[in-house]
């Protein structure tokens, strides 16, 4: 039977409620939460490490559920910086926007934006898979390494600059793309992967919509001939 | 090849992005090497970031509907003290309320000594300029009415009481700023008690210069003018020195008043609220987020690549400024705003305008201007006033 814990941030900290997250134990049956009243605070729900189910009902603030393993987290609004950032696995829900650095630094998990993402989304990624089912804003995919990450809508200025072997995938424009940035070939193999992953996000746009996006390779060294030039 | 993307830069993001990188690259130079792909840049990253998000914050907010004006300093005062995180060493503000009887300035005065003796310049003004100021004392501060024009009292004051400092000159502006907690300055000036149609203010958390009553902020730019700011700037001290140069006179070594010098220098010059704004876009290098408050309205920038938060949200009864959603938690009939980022290197603002008066005065007046409303931002009106609200893209 799901046990359903509900805890006011009106009335508890959010140190009070972090720390009766972590003491959770995997075997433990308190495995669904509704967080009320977040009112735009930092830090909810981070560091989870359980498979359980956090639900925010509003607003949150920075680094919503910040390095996520295992546990489900959706927002019923909208986030701000830095949601799931440095996530490892799990997945968190956003129903409303992100703002800027949506998912950065992380290594896997599933990070699902209905609405838009701002500035610098997936910057620096390390694994994970964004589906943001909006549009994305400037500098999304700034140096990403490995990962998906997935704009239903339209990319801003410079996406995926100095990115590493991440995969771009952008169904609207893509209003500039950054430094070794380039559109490459969408492959069956690329399109069997965006399938699962729309699927997995709810999404039902068709994969052969998107067009694909990655690295040129030219920026993976430092080169002393071009010094003069950065 | 890529090297070619760095000489002929498309657009400003792209153009302040590559010096930022630029920076990076040339640490790898030195001796760095990138053994794991990540170590070095998520370095840069991560101090960048925490750098870049914690610091400083600042509030606006805008009554659309009168009713609401005798609630002002209350709602702006918690607006202002969930900031403190962001800036605990000093906070300051500026109300527009009720503005000066017909011919006469509102001047708010400061001085370090809370016992001063402020009847000597009512005294000293009546026998230069046969001016009686009426005079209220509000902590550290003091407001004096006067009919003497704006240039006049700052040369005298500067002159004969140069210990005292000139927080704002203007028919409805009022500054007060103080070092101490945001909860502190709120308390020794009673915020919560002034009325108003709107308000800026800002928690300071110092970087550029030292913590002081003038390096807290706003600074006033101009009479009914002032700025906020969050973030800082890089070229203050060659700015400073250009601006020396022009005539525009600076009492700090703080970035910021040189930012709001920089924009009064461009409106003597003839530019408007917005043009002053869009130049800054070229000749201010660093990070910000300004708000600046005009007589009957305020304006938001971001600079082109967005280092600095900033939330707006709006209703039919107020639009709201915040670096944070926090500070906006609180407000009444929040669940029902539209909430949004203001886009980098776009100038929002919103004003009162007087019904019937907004076509014939979008080409002088301070807060508004000729550009056309975006949908981003659409018009909203009432049954007395019409407010414009535009955002375009610079």
């Amino acid at each position: 039977m799901m046990f359903t814990q509900t805890v006011d941030l009106a009335k508890t900290s959010v140190r009070a409620l972090n720390q009766r997250l972590h003491e959770l134990k995997a075997e433990r049956d308190e495995e669904h939460w509704r967080i009320l009243n977040p009112r735009g605070v930092h830090a909810i729900a981070c560091g989870l490490r359980v498979p359980v189910t956090v639900e925010i009902e509003g607003h949150a603030g920075y680094y919503c559920a910040g390095m996520n393993q295992e546990a489900t987290v959706i927002v019923h609004g909208n986030v701000a910086t830095g949601v799931a950032e440095n996530m490892m696995s799990g997945i968190v829900h956003v129903n409303g926007n992100a703002s800027q650095c949506a998912g950065a630094t992380a290594h896997g998990g599933l990070l699902v934006v209905e609405g838009d993402a701002s500035a610098r989304c997936g910057i620096s990624m390390k694994g994970i898979d964004i589906v943001v089912k909006g549009s994305a804003g400037h500098m999304s995919a700034f140096m990403a390494q490995t990962g998906n990450l997935v704009i239903c809508g339209d990319a801003g200025d410079a996406l995926g600059d100095s990115i590493y072997e991440a995969r771009l995938f952008v169904r609207g424009g893509v209003r500039s793309l950054g430094t070794d940035c380039i559109e490459k070939e969408m492959r069956p193999e690329h399109l069997k992967a965006l399938e699962t992953l729309l699927k997995r996000a709810g999404c039902d746009a068709r994969p052969e919509e998107f067009r694909r996006y990655g690295s040129a390779r030219r920026l993976y060294h430092f080169q002393i001939d071009n010094a003069s030039s950065y | 090849m890529f090297a070619d993307r760095y000489t002929a830069p498309k657009q400003s993001t792209v153009n302040v992005l590559s010096r930022f990188k630029g920076l990076i690259l040339l640490q790898l130079e030195a001796g760095l090497r990138c053994a794991e792909p990540d170590s070095i840049f998520c370095l840069r990253y991560e101090s960048f970031m925490i750098r870049n998000i914690s610091m400083c914050g600042i509030v606006g907010l805008f009554l659309k509907q009168s009713f609401l004006e005798p609630e002002l300093g209350a709602l702006f005062s918690e607006m202002l003290i969930c900031m403190s995180s962001r800036g605990p060493d000093s906070a300051g503000f500026a109300v527009y309320g009720a503005p000066a009887p017909s011919g006469k300035l509102k001047v708010i005065l400061q001085h370090s000594d809370p016992d001063f003796d402020w009847s000597a310049i009512g005294f000293a003004l009546e026998k230069r300029f046969r001016d009686k100021p009426s005079v209220e004392v509000n902590s550290t501060h003091a407001r004096l009415l006067v009919k003497t024009d704006a240039q006049s009292i700052r040369s005298f004051l500067d002159e004969y009481f140069p210990e005292v400092r000139i927080m704002s000159v203007g028919r409805r502006i009022e500054i007060m700023k103080e070092t101490g907690s945001p909860e502190s300055v709120v308390e020794r000036f009673s915020l919560q008690r002034i009325a108003g149609s709107h308000a800026i203010g800002h928690t300071r958390m110092a970087t550029e210069s030292a913590v002081t009553t003038e390096g807290s902020h706003p600074f006033s730019t101009g009479v009914d003018l002032c700025l906020v700011h969050n973030g800082s700037l890089s070229n203050h001290n060659r700015l400073r020195q250009r601006l020396c140069r022009e005539g525009i006179e600076f009492h700090t070594e703080n970035d910021t008043e040189v930012a709001a010098g920089y924009f009064a220098w461009q409106m003597a010059n003839g530019a408007t609220l917005k043009e002053a704004l869009e130049a800054g876009l070229k000749d201010l290098d660093g990070f910000y987020t300004f708000t600046v408050g005009t007589e009957d309205g305020f304006a938001v920038l971001r600079d082109p690549i967005a280092c600095k938060p900033a939330v707006l949200a709006e209703t039919d009864d107020y639009v709201a400024m915040a670096s944070e959603y926090r500070s906006l938690a609180n407000l009444p009939g929040i669940e029902g705003a539209r909430i949004w980022e203001p886009e980098p290197a776009v100038v929002y603002n919103w004003s009162r305008v007087e019904r019937g008066e907004v076509a014939s005065k979008n080409g002088d007046r301070i807060g508004v201007s000729d550009f056309a409303p975006s949908s981003e931002t659409p018009e909203a009106s009432s049954d007395k006033r019409a407010f414009r609200s535009n955002g375009v893209t610079a």
